[in-house]
């Protein structure tokens, strides 16, 4: 393999690891909070569809993001609702979210443009474009690093970049800020938190929030920046390989970065089956590459790589004691 | 004491639930223009209308008991099988091949074969998870997800490769001639009037019928059930009167398996007559909504299920006469699994309420 199609693979990389990195942060404030959310699939869908129809509709891919971000936070309010107000089961809530959004899309893609469950094609404005970084053509020339400049770094769309700033972010938000401070707490000891005087309720609403406006920009990513438009069940279970990048991690922000960046690395080596026969000599499964980072999760589960120790309170709805 | 009678948490609750789940899937029917009694009269037609119609129901139903039934038993043991879709694909791995090689002589004798290997494949596939979570604590949630996928692959794997029939589709060839299950066609045939004309509801029926009875007697009347639920109730309660956790989350995961594998008798024995990619069309996650609307009891399961294949054919005679897609039916069902699994103390807390504040009335 030489270097330009080296370069080309990370590149690929980082695109396929970026919705990956938006949906895994945003489970990893959920989860931190110590609420479950197998539903991060379901709001991607969701946030993916509309941001794909607003745009088509309007022509502006920013009213996209925005209606994006809204109809994966209407599902959050839904998960919020059901597991932290209602107290009912977390995961039983995020399947039925999964299925909300697989359904709703279709139906009313369908209702909407009659494309067969389809948005129509985006172009233009109605979509993410690349942003060339400052310098990137004068530099080209230079060797090694001016191609990994141009080529690696420079020409993403503005929500890759955005999904790589948010995981400095999250690490601040969760280990220097109060906010973060009592939001870890809430997922290992609600109890505590209310003792202190802090709202167990309000503070994990605002977790599942902030996941919803995360799972929103991983959705609009998808349809507006990946690829342009949207299709039936275009998250393609990227919402449950975020959650086992998650795992991968251990619920922490950094170690989330890489894993979705060896979860995307793996994504783009299926897509590039002459690549991989090329350097390992023989003909590798894509099935198999697809399903790697499900099966990596299961041996991380099973503890014989480290052991991942999910927040101590994750699952369990709060009552205060009477 | 408890609040509320018996028969409103058994029959009250879900019913209001359901009712929720058809108010809101009416409304959506009206968003998208379409009348949503007149879609409802289309659906009791064509599902229930003909005996084509409950031909293809009962079909539907028989998955949806096999499949609710498997998400039941680890229910009761207070665990959440989200991989019967995956354990259900395996299961039809093991019927194609135990079909394919074993030459078998009677379709009786190839239905209590094909039972037994998609029972012990299905078995096999929860097994992973069961262990994991039993002796490593791994979440059976996160590890029963992952196992749909890798059944996916593993599938695909076997169906492009060994499996394959000669031509392009991933596809199992065939199955011989002496494997074919009586439909309710072949079996309500009464020489001029044909009963289920061209429907694909088959003798599976009676075994998914049984496997409801033989459940039902595992949990309420021998002392694995018994254990099974209380450890369910209470893990800690369980351990100190001697009940081995790690066995009973072993056991109920490999019942749970089993059911679930068992469906593909139905749809890939039965129906299909070959293994094909995606034999199995979401119907291990539709045991959930029917698990849950069932109150995992094998009797409302069977109910539960009826309904289910009702909407599923309903749903397709939609799809064909009206503009309403398919995947109404997908609302339909996280509506029933949000009503009446998630969101189920928004119902409860109310009647409740209600229930005790009559009480007192009475006093």
């Amino acid at each position: 393999m030489d270097f330009a199609t080296l370069l080309q693979m990370l590149d690929a990389t980082l695109r396929l690891a970026t919705p990956l990195l938006l949906a895994c942060l945003a489970g990893l404030f959920s989860e931190r909070a110590g609420i479950f959310d197998i539903g991060l699939e379901g709001k991607m869908l969701a946030a993916a569809f509309l941001s794909a129809a607003i745009a088509a509709v309007s022509g502006s891919v920013w009213l996209g993001l925005f209606a994006g971000i809204g109809a994966s936070m209407m599902l959050s309010v839904v998960h919020g609702l059901a597991s932290i107000t209602f107290r009912g089961n977390q995961l039983i809530s995020g399947v039925a979210i999964n299925f909300l959004a697989a359904g709703l899309t279709v139906v009313i893609a369908q209702s909407w443009f009659r494309q067969g469950g389809r948005t129509p094609q985006l172009t233009g404005d109605a979509r993410f474009n690349p942003i060339d970084l400052p310098f990137a053509e004068a530099l080209q020339n230079v060797p090694i690093l001016g191609p990994i400049y141009y080529e690696l770094i420079s020409g993403h769309t503005i929500l890759v970049y955005v999904a790589l700033l948010m995981v400095p972010l999250t690490w601040w938000i969760l280990f220097r800020t109060r906010f973060g401070l009592r939001l870890r707490a809430v997922g290992e000891n609600p109890a505590a938190v209310d003792t202190a005087g802090v709202s167990v309720i309000w503070l994990r609403f605002a977790a599942v929030g902030i996941c919803g406006i995360l799972c929103g920009i991983a959705g609009a990513y998808l349809a507006t920046a990946l690829q342009a438009g949207f299709v039936k069940d275009m998250s393609a279970g990227r919402g449950f390989i975020a959650l086992a990048a998650l795992i991968f991690a251990k619920w922490r922000p950094w170690y989330a970065l890489y894993a979705c960046l060896l979860f995307g690395f793996l994504q783009a080596m299926s897509l590039r089956p002459d690549v991989i026969e090329n350097v390992v000599g023989f003909q590798v499964n894509g099935q198999f590459l697809d399903v790697l980072p499900y099966i990596l999760t299961v041996v991380i589960l099973a503890g014989f790589v480290g052991k991942a120790i999910p927040p101590r309170a994750g699952g369990e709805p709060y009552v205060k004691e009477r | 004491m408890d609040v509320m009678p018996k028969w409103a948490d058994v029959i009250l609750i879900p019913l209001i639930s359901i009712l929720l789940a058809a108010i809101l899937s009416a409304l959506v029917i009206l968003a998208i223009g379409e009348n949503p009694w007149e879609a409802l009269k289309l659906m009791v037609d064509g599902a229930l209308g003909s005996t084509y119609g409950w031909g293809y129901t009962l079909y539907y139903a028989t998955n949806f008991i096999f499949t609710g039934l498997a998400v039941s038993i680890a229910f009761h043991a207070r665990m959440f099988n989200i991989g019967g879709e995956g354990q259900a694909l395996i299961g039809g791995l093991g019927v194609a091949i135990i079909c394919l090689f074993i030459p078998w002589p009677h379709w009786s004798l190839a239905l209590l074969g094909a039972t037994i290997g998609a029972a012990i494949f299905g078995a096999a596939w929860a097994a992973i998870p069961a262990f994991l979570q039993a002796k490593r604590g791994s979440h059976i949630v996160i590890t029963t997800i992952m196992f749909n996928f890798i059944a996916a692959a593993v599938l695909n794997y076997f169906l492009i490769g060994a499996l394959k029939a000669p031509g392009m589709e991933p596809a199992t060839p065939k199955f011989p001639e002496a494997t074919h299950l009586p439909s309710f066609q072949d079996m309500f045939n009464f020489g001029e009037t044909t009963f289920f004309r061209g429907a694909p509801a088959n003798i599976t029926f009676f075994v998914a019928l049984a496997a409801c009875v033989a459940l039902w007697a595992l949990i309420w009347k021998t002392r694995l059930g018994y254990e099974i639920r209380s450890f369910g109730h209470s893990e800690t309660a369980a351990k100190y009167a001697g009940i081995s956790p790690t066995k009973i989350i072993m056991v109920a995961m490999l019942i749970s398996g089993a059911l679930a594998g068992m469906m593909a008798i139905n749809n890939v024995q039965g129906e299909a007559e070959r293994l094909v990619l995606n034999a199995v069309e979401g119907a291990g996650f539709i045991g959930i909504a029917v698990a849950l609307m069932g109150r995992s009891h094998p009797f409302g399961v069977l109910l539960a299920a009826l309904l289910f294949g009702f909407l599923y054919q309903g749903g397709a005679e939609l799809a064909l006469w009206t503009s309403i897609p398919r995947e109404l039916i997908i609302v339909i069902q996280a509506l029933v699994i949000l009503f009446t699994g998630a969101l189920d103390n928004m119902v409860r807390m109310p009647l409740e309420r209600l229930f005790l504040s009559m009480r007192r009335a009475k006093q």
